[in-house]
């Protein structure tokens, strides 16, 4: 039964987008403007577009470096979490039946309801102790911090993948070790796309780890270098814009030309 | 045998070690923390007992934190699910250019949240301000962020422009679980949209309405970077959250041990929270 084009909800979805979008339109035209465009009307296309404010803001905030540290730390946290997380998430599900490896995960899973803040402040201590106030350190806290949904999400799908695939590769000899990695973990595809997914966005996104640890400014992420250049250049509204564009434009890029996979992995990760 | 159960133990003992050493030891070291009177830098501290706590109970900008914070996850909360459950529904009808629509509304998820709050910062002060001096309102033509009354109003504009996003994906979801036989069969007995709309799809996407209810609770008893971006707290400390207000106090206000009880408190609270809103909607889920 197919009906028509229901125009309606066509009309009000369309209205709605035009929400989503205007503040996007906004901040794409205020970094092509200049001050005297601004002064006219603040609303209207650019005329002219100045580019210039972008080669300042990348200046201004050494763009490239912030940029390089926050790659750095999106891709090799979820890299080592993609490959810690469901090792660790494998060993449970395969032994649920003993006491150990059930209290392990409860103890992990039942970490999803403790809210960061409440460990930030001893966290710096415990970090800035152990000399881990940087790059290193922020990522080893991602990798960990990752475990209580990564877990609960990876067991769920371990648990459904049946058995007879490892035995069969148990009585060839294969070591645990063996199984995990030549059998597991490349059945584990779709789920780990949509880990990656999930910790990409959260890392690459997240300000308050980063803000509460990194010592050093040569080590700020994307968002940090943001805060940092509000606080100097707060004024130039044309420069903060293209500032705040060139910030959010990677992750854009990345949304566009993988938006339906996205889409589809929050999709399974939350249904999990 | 015994190798086997070597090599599973190797797997997650290094992970417990790590997990332990940095997430529940600093959780057990803040609660140690609550009881003593440490500024978060000086050599030495001494036991003061529940003296933290006490004071906590008796501090007006706790009691302002918590005012807040509530107010602004209840109204964000219930804002975002319902938009974003209309906004799936739209979505799911048989509307033209889906997928080109679908992409516009899940876009802000991925757009970092301090950043989209510079943006609307900017909004809110230059840009809407002009709309309403045109509209002749003195109201509209004022910055809302820096109204201590209606600075918070801002701020739940902002998280519920951002966080319709998952939201919606998550009822998207629901939605395509539902077989269309039910709605087949409930036109041929005649039934109305809105009748419809009770009577099948809102039962049915009953455990979609807990996650996302439970996820958006929580994501807003934890609003920080909103804060930063938008009104850094004031005016005054009329938006100031919990998490805002754990983050000055104990950072930059030498207050670590007494922001270690107000956090110690805060813990409490929002478990307290999320296990009393999945009993009550999941009692829920079942009655319907």
């Amino acid at each position: 039964m197919r009906k028509n084009t229901n125009w309606l909800a066509t009309a009000l979805i369309a209205l709605g987008s035009i929400l989503i979008l205007f503040p996007l339109y906004m901040t794409v035209g205020i970094a092509l403007k200049n001050p005297e465009e601004m002064a006219q009307s603040i609303f209207s296309l650019p005329t002219g577009l100045h580019f210039e404010n972008f080669s300042n803001a990348i200046k201004a905030t050494d763009f490239f470096h912030a940029l390089q540290n926050s790659a750095v730390i999106t891709i090799v946290s979820v890299g080592f979490i993609l490959l810690t997380n469901s090792l660790v998430s494998y060993a449970i599900a395969r032994n649920m039946n003993r006491r150990f490896f059930k209290l392990l995960y409860l103890y992990f899973v039942s970490a999803m309801f403790i809210p960061f803040q409440i460990i930030m402040l001893p966290v710096v201590k415990v970090t800035t102790d152990l000399g881990m106030n940087n790059i290193p350190g922020l990522i080893l806290l991602y990798i960990v911090y990752g475990l209580p949904f990564n877990v609960f999400v990876y067991v769920g799908y371990i648990r459904s993948i049946p058995l007879e695939l490892e035995e069969a590769a148990t009585v060839d000899g294969t070591s645990t070790w063996g199984t995990f990695w030549k059998i597991i973990f490349p059945l584990l595809g779709p789920i780990s796309a949509t880990i990656i997914i999930l910790s990409s966005l959260s890392t690459w996104n997240d300000f308050l780890l980063p803000l509460i640890l990194l010592a050093d400014p040569s080590q700020y992420t994307l968002p940090l270098v943001q805060y940092v250049f509000q606080g100097q250049f707060s004024t130039d509204f044309n420069l903060a814009f293209a500032s705040y564009l060139l910030a959010l434009l990677p992750m854009v890029v990345v949304y566009l030309s993988a938006q339906k996979w996205i889409i589809s992995g929050i999709t399974q990760g939350a249904i999990k | 045998m015994a190798k086997r159960r070597i090599a599973y133990y190797l797997m997650t003992i290094p992970a417990l070690f790590l997990f332990f050493a940095f997430h529940t030891f600093p959780a057990l070291q803040g609660i140690f923390y609550s009881f003593t009177n440490w500024d978060g830098f000086s050599d030495g501290y001494s036991f003061v007992g529940l003296k933290n706590f006490i004071n906590v109970f008796k501090d007006e900008n706790v009691y302002n934190a918590y005012f807040f914070t509530f107010k602004y996850a209840i109204a964000a909360t219930l804002l975002i699910n319902v938009i974003s459950l209309l906004i799936a529904l739209g979505l799911n009808a048989k509307i033209k250019a889906k997928n080109f629509f679908r992409s516009v509304y899940f876009l802000p998820n991925v757009l970092g949240v301090l950043i989209v709050g510079y943006i609307f910062n900017y909004l809110f002060s230059n840009a809407f301000t002009i709309w309403g001096a045109k509209l002749g309102s003195d109201f509209l033509s004022q910055n809302i962020l820096g109204n201590p009354d209606w600075a918070w109003v801002g701020i739940v504009i902002v998280g519920v422009w951002q966080g319709i996003a998952y939201n919606t994906i998550l009822y998207l979801a629901g939605l395509q679980t539902i077989p269309a036989d039910l709605y087949e069969a409930s036109s041929l007995d005649g039934a109305s949209k809105w009748r419809e709309f009770w009577s099948i799809t809102f039962p049915m996407l009953a455990s979609f309405f807990t996650i996302n209810m439970v996820l958006a609770m929580k994501g807003g008893l934890m609003i920080f970077d909103q804060i930063v971006a938008l009104t850094g707290g004031g005016p005054g400390r009329s938006t100031q959250s919990i998490a805002h207000l754990i983050y000055t106090g104990g950072f930059t206000g030498g207050e670590f041990a007494y922001q270690s009880a107000n956090a110690v408190i805060y813990f409490i609270v929002i478990v307290a929270i999320s296990l009393f809103q999945i009993k009550v909607l999941q009692r829920r889920e079942m009655d319907l």
